[in-house]
């Protein structure tokens, strides 16, 4: 039972950062740096209707955005999907506008601002969204969060699950917070696993082993390292420039080994 | 699923530290809500409600070499880490096992936020000798380790030295029943061979704020399922559980099976027909594969909002014999949120291992809306199996099915 590896088919991938609004466009930046004329402020998810897609919170919109980009390219129900949503921090600018109306004036908090303050409110709105009745989970595990729940996301294939899609996301520090949790843009992911094969998409095979992860490497960590979901990067610069192994922080001294099979 | 093996469990609240001061204030039927004297007043006084306090917490700072974690979150995390030899059972499973292959899941709502809340609210008033800067935190809460959500994971491991995976989560209400189905996961699928789980979420002003906004607070000691209930009833609280690999013969009680759902519906109402939270108790007992009717003690989400109760109720009437006592704690110890899943966990193991069944607090005339299952009374018999409901915000629902030891 020792190193039991974990496997996965990448059925589909979504993808969104500032100035790189699409998995293409992030693969088109790996490979050789190009950069799309113009990009929007802010993703529009088209989950929600139109009057939810302006009020969402950015966290929210980045995660639908990306979640909805991926089941798409998997050709996957998102009603069907399990899920897993991992944050770092969650939405920084709601815990900033939180702290700071309670330094102020308490009893003026906006209800609305409050139940979008919950760290599980992107997977509230895309089960919401989507029709969706499976099981969501939403987690953090700091700078490892990305790499715990991939970690979760395979082992969920590996009790049952026939496809899991992982959304990871992290958005803007402001305020006085951001002195100390900091983090900037808009940066999130996701990908749609499968348990079985399917022809014409990347295998990947995971270990968790005891090492220190090195820091990410790339077109993509040096343009969007400043964000806290930053630790995932490896995987996408290896999935847009085909290389085969990439090693993901998990945690203090442990890294999630990744391997990555071309079909 | 094979079934996991509890070696030791926990839970500190407002009725008390550790396990039998819950196990007591139960059979008493002594409840631990005290009217609202958390943190500073507000220019215009203090919200007028009840909650569940944990005492003492303000004169129990971390070990200094934890110093950095330093938060009230943290504080309830380590001094109910300290009871029911929860840390003799971790140190074993770290001997047999091996520190990489033991697993910390804990869940939270909140997390330190109240530390960061306390930033706030000083802003620029302890410069240490810099000039006085209203954008800056005082510099003992320059610590990004607490304004964080896995503050709390992040401080069991580095208090457990543990070192397998360590995850927080975070999904509201139902964040502490949920630690336990991803244990399961980690060890069923061989990643880890034991888990230590749990739960902790502390008074701050963005839940007592929060949830008033919503107009979900009541202003008395908070009645669940009563048909004069309006409203919760705020608590804090931490407890965790020991969960390994169970070997046939096992003497421990057990956790058999688990069930999660989304509603699909609305992010801080439940679904009207209850179709999360019975999707949830469904899966729970077909993993175990257990009969409702075998189930002797349900212990509800109940919290005394006139939302969740009646559809909470609905939804176990539809699934459930008359014969259930179902029944709701949180008139003892408040809801208390991301720890709602441990702390209710434990009284249905303290259900399983005691004989104990709790009634519901504080409530007095059925709302008619409930069925037979929901009792306020106290009832004592042996049982094999407890069930557990958590669902919080967002939708997201989470029940635990345990079983005696044999």
């Amino acid at each position: 039972m020792n190193r039991p590896d974990l496997t996965a088919s990448i059925e589909g991938i979504g993808f969104w950062a500032d100035g790189l609004p699409s998995w293409p466009a992030a693969c088109a930046f790996a490979a050789a740096g190009a950069l799309p004329e113009s990009a929007p402020a802010r993703p529009s998810p088209q989950l929600l209707a139109p009057n939810e897609r302006r009020r969402a919170p950015d966290t929210v919109a980045l995660a639908l955005e990306v979640a909805l980009a991926a089941c798409t390219a998997a050709g996957r129900d998102p009603a069907a999907l399990p899920s897993v949503f991992a944050s770092t921090h969650g939405d920084l600018g709601i815990t900033d506008y939180m702290c700071a109306t309670l330094a102020g004036e308490p009893r003026a908090i906006s209800p609305t601002r409050f139940h979008n303050s919950v760290h599980n409110a992107a997977a509230g709105y895309w089960t919401i969204g989507a029709g969706c009745h499976a099981p969501s989970t939403a987690i953090s595990s700091f700078d490892a969060s990305f790499a715990q729940g991939l970690l979760e996301a395979l082992v969920q294939l590996a009790t049952g699950a026939e496809a899991v899609l992982l959304a990871a996301y992290d958005g803007h520090a402001t305020g006085p917070l951001a002195a100390v949790s900091s983090s900037s843009g808009l940066l999130g992911a996701a990908l749609v696993l499968a348990r079985a094969p399917r022809p014409g998409t990347p295998r990947l095979r995971a270990t968790l082993v005891d090492a220190a992860a090195p820091p990410p490497r790339g077109p993509l960590a040096a343009r969007l390292l400043g964000n806290a979901m930053a630790p995932m990067l490896p995987l996408f610069q290896a999935l847009a420039s085909g290389h085969d192994l990439v090693f993901l922080h998990a945690g203090p001294s442990r890294t999630l080994r990744v391997e990555i099979a071309d079909a | 699923m094979p079934p996991l093996a509890i070696r030791a469990y926990t839970a500190t609240t407002a009725l008390g530290t550790g396990r039998d001061a819950q196990a007591a204030a139960l059979r008493a039927r002594r409840g631990g809500l005290r009217q609202n004297d958390f943190g500073a007043a507000a220019p215009d006084g203090r919200l007028d409600t009840w909650i569940g306090r944990v005492d003492g917490l303000e004169t129990l700072p971390l070990p200094a070499r934890w110093a950095q974690w330093e938060c009230r979150n943290n504080r309830l995390a380590w001094l109910a880490l300290q009871q029911d030899r929860i840390l003799d059972a971790v140190a074993a499973l770290r001997e047999r096992h091996g520190a990489g292959r033991v697993a910390i899941v804990l869940g939270t709502s909140t997390s330190s936020i109240g530390a960061t809340e306390e930033a706030y609210a000083r802003l620029g008033g302890n410069g240490g000798g810099e000039a006085p800067d209203e954008k800056l935190f005082p510099v003992d809460l320059r610590r990004p380790c607490v304004h964080t959500p896995h503050s709390l994971g992040g401080f069991v491991q580095a208090a457990t030295g543990l070192h397998g995976p360590c995850i927080t989560v975070a999904t509201a209400c139902s964040s502490s029943a949920k630690v336990f189905a991803q244990a399961a996961r980690l060890v069923h699928a061989g990643i880890v061979d034991a888990a230590l789980v749990g739960g902790v979420d502390t008074l701050c002003g963005s839940v007592l704020y929060g949830f008033a906004s919503l107009g979900l607070v009541s202003a008395t000691p908070c009645r669940p399922f009563d048909v004069a209930r309006d409203g919760l009833s705020l608590g804090e609280a931490g407890g965790f559980a020991v969960l390994e690999r169970a070997s046939p013969g096992n003497a421990t009680p057990q956790l058999r099976g688990y069930g999660e759902s989304s509603d699909a519906h609305h992010m801080s109402t439940p679904h009207p027909e209850g179709l999360g939270a019975r999707i949830a108790m469904q899966q729970a007992l077909q993993r175990a594969d257990v009969a409702a009717g075998k189930v002797g003690y349900l212990n509800l989400h109940g919290t005394a909002t006139p939302a969740n109760d009646a559809i909470e109720a609905r939804a176990v009437a539809a699934l459930f014999p008359d014969t259930l006592h179902a029944s709701s704690t949180k008139g003892w110890t408040g809801h208390t949120l991301g720890a709602a899943g441990i702390v209710e966990s434990v009284f249905a193991l303290i259900a399983l291992e005691d004989g104990l069944l709790p009634g519901t607090l504080n409530s007095a005339a059925a709302d008619p809306a409930c069925g037979p299952q929901v009792r306020f009374d106290n009832a004592e018999r042996p049982l094999r199996y407890a069930m557990n409901n958590s669902f919080g915000f967002g939708g997201n629902n989470c029940s635990l099915l345990f079983e005696a030891g044999a």
